[in-house]
């Protein structure tokens, strides 16, 4: 099935209890997908398309108060509409999940694939100091694997978590194993689960307010404070990324995503003329995995960082190389796809002694 | 086992669907597949194409530069993916429609009058399914019994009572390829 396809049919067996969603391409399918396979006489799932996108997110925001497990999705420009909500729902603390299925931009662009949205992802694009789980599939299999994943990140850490694909992954069919049904969380599992969930007013506790309006700065600090021992603590034990052929490897490709699987094919042909080229694929985006490649910029003689954007995670790879060894970018824009011979090209071209 | 292959056409000529069929044919085969189409307003009557990997080995790129097999069926296609026909590798062409044939030495081109047959079958849309039976007569990656059990995952029941004429245009097409 379709990447898109995938996330739906992994979300209803997730148990999530609602999606919130307002249709672009190229993930539309994720909402025909729900639509089709009707959750909500099943699982009892709530499909909603709503208005726009700022709706959507908005809807997110009430929902993961309550506690419930709340997704939404969309493509570039959507997103940009949901930087707000997700500011808010960051500040509150707040378990939801939302996808990002990338094309090109900026402003309303093509619907062709582009990872142009890393720093919209991993920098926050909404006001404030604050940071979600950015977590990047590759194939088919991790789009639905990331669903519940992406959940269990956000219910452990009290954050929302993203999925950041592209196009490419999400338009592409592949084989997929999906997991397990399970059923939704009843209302005392997610009291238990959740004590600060805003879940109407019981007499025998007081009420949970849930608000990220703080007027006295002290306070605010103490919140903010509160934030970044989390986004600590996320760095210290989430950290994902694969490494391949790094075993012998003289030069280091790093590419996320769909670009990570044509840079595997472009270091699989050039192994076979006798090129010593490894790769490693951050998985997650945020936390960004800068011990691994600060380790291997001991070691190679230079990188290549290859994505489809004018260079943003080059920036991230340059933070951990420290300037040991020289990095270099090969990016297309706008929804331009390079094969991988083009990418080998442009490895050869920033390293002639590699051959 | 490894086929890198690409289908190009016109957007309406069933290029995605018999791309998709395939895939389900090598899955059914317990292939790894990858299926990566051309997406957006090249679906609405311009050019569309897909690439379709059916592999024992997981599969890296779904994106890709060269190709075992093309299967070309009309000239903007030809002109497109001609050259990217790895030298040794097949270029499958249907003449209804291309003006300048093709002109590689190095690789084996096979001339399938697919649209004519499809005539005969009085059935515009096998016409898809025509072309997926020469390529597998001339590259047997699947047995068609599995391209029938993907083409039962494929369509909905309701169009279930068509597997007959699928199939039967399956076989044209694969008659249609001389020895």
């Amino acid at each position: 099935m379709k990447g898109n396809e995938a996330i739906a049919h992994a979300a209803i067996r997730y148990g999530v209890d609602g999606y919130f969603g307002y249709p672009i391409t190229p993930q539309s399918e994720i909402l025909e997908t729900l639509e089709a396979e009707m959750p909500w006489e099943t699982t009892g799932m709530v499909v909603l398309q709503a208005e726009s996108e700022i709706s959507s997110i908005n809807m997110v925001y009430g929902g993961a108060a309550t506690g419930k497990a709340v997704m939404t999705s969309s493509s570039s420009p959507g997103i940009s509409l949901m930087q707000e909500g997700l500011s808010y729902i960051a500040a509150g603390e707040l378990p939801a999940l939302v996808v990002n299925v990338m094309r090109g931009g900026p402003g309303l662009g093509t619907i062709h694939p582009s990872q142009s949205d890393y720093f919209q992802a991993t920098k926050g694009g909404g006001h404030g100091d604050y940071h979600f789980i950015v977590l990047a599939p590759a194939t088919v299999q991790e789009m639905a694997d990331f669903v519940g994943l992406g959940f269990d990140l956000a219910f452990k850490y009290r954050t929302p978590a993203m999925i950041l694909a592209d196009g490419i992954v999400g338009q592409m069919m592949e084989k997929v194993v999906l997991p397990p049904f399970r059923p939704r969380r009843t209302d005392e599992e997610i009291a238990l689960q959740c004590p600060w969930a805003v879940t109407g007013h019981p007499a025998k506790r007081k009420p949970n307010v849930m608000t990220t309006l703080e007027l006295d700065s002290a306070k605010m600090e103490e919140n903010n404070e509160r934030y970044q021992r989390t986004y600590r603590l996320i760095e210290s034990n989430e950290v994902r990324f694969q490494g391949y052929h790094l075993d012998d490897a003289e030069y280091l490709m790093v590419a996320f995503g769909s670009m990570a699987r044509i840079c595997l094919k472009a270091i699989e042909d050039a192994r076979l003329a006798g090129m010593k080229i490894g790769l490693i694929r951050p998985i997650t985006l945020w936390p960004f995995p800068y011990e691994a490649i600060a380790e291997l910029s001991r070691k190679v003689k230079g990188m290549l960082v290859v994505e489809l954007n004018a260079g943003q995670m080059i920036e991230d790879v340059r933070i951990a190389t420290e300037g040991r060894v020289p990095v270099h970018h090969f990016g297309r824009m706008g929804g331009i796809v390079p094969d991988p011979g083009q990418v080998l090209d442009s490895f050869i071209s920033f390293f002639p002694h590699s051959k | 086992m490894k086929q890198e292959i690409i289908i190009a056409g016109f957007g309406g000529q069933g290029v995605l669907s018999m791309g998709k069929i395939l895939a389900y044919a090598g899955l059914m085969d317990d292939l790894e597949v990858t299926w990566m189409p051309s997406y957006g307003p090249e679906q609405r009557g311009g050019t569309a194409n897909v690439t379709v990997i059916l592999s024992n080995e997981p599969i890296s790129s779904p994106v890709l530069d060269s190709f075992d097999t093309a299967v070309i069926l009309n000239q903007q296609s030809l002109d497109k993916f001609e050259s990217k026909v790895k030298p040794g590798g097949m270029l499958i062409y249907d003449p209804y429609g291309i003006h300048h044939m093709p002109q590689r030495t190095d690789i084996s081109v096979h001339r399938i009058d697919a649209m004519e047959a499809t005539f005969d079958l009085k059935s515009s849309k096998a016409y898809n399914m025509v072309v997926l039976g020469a390529l597998l007569k001339l590259r047997p990656i699947v047995p068609v019994e599995s391209v029938m059990a993907g083409l039962k995952k494929v369509l909905p029941e309701r169009h279930h009572h068509l597997l007959d004429l699928n199939r039967e245009a399956i076989m044209r097409g694969m008659d249609l390829v001389k020895d």
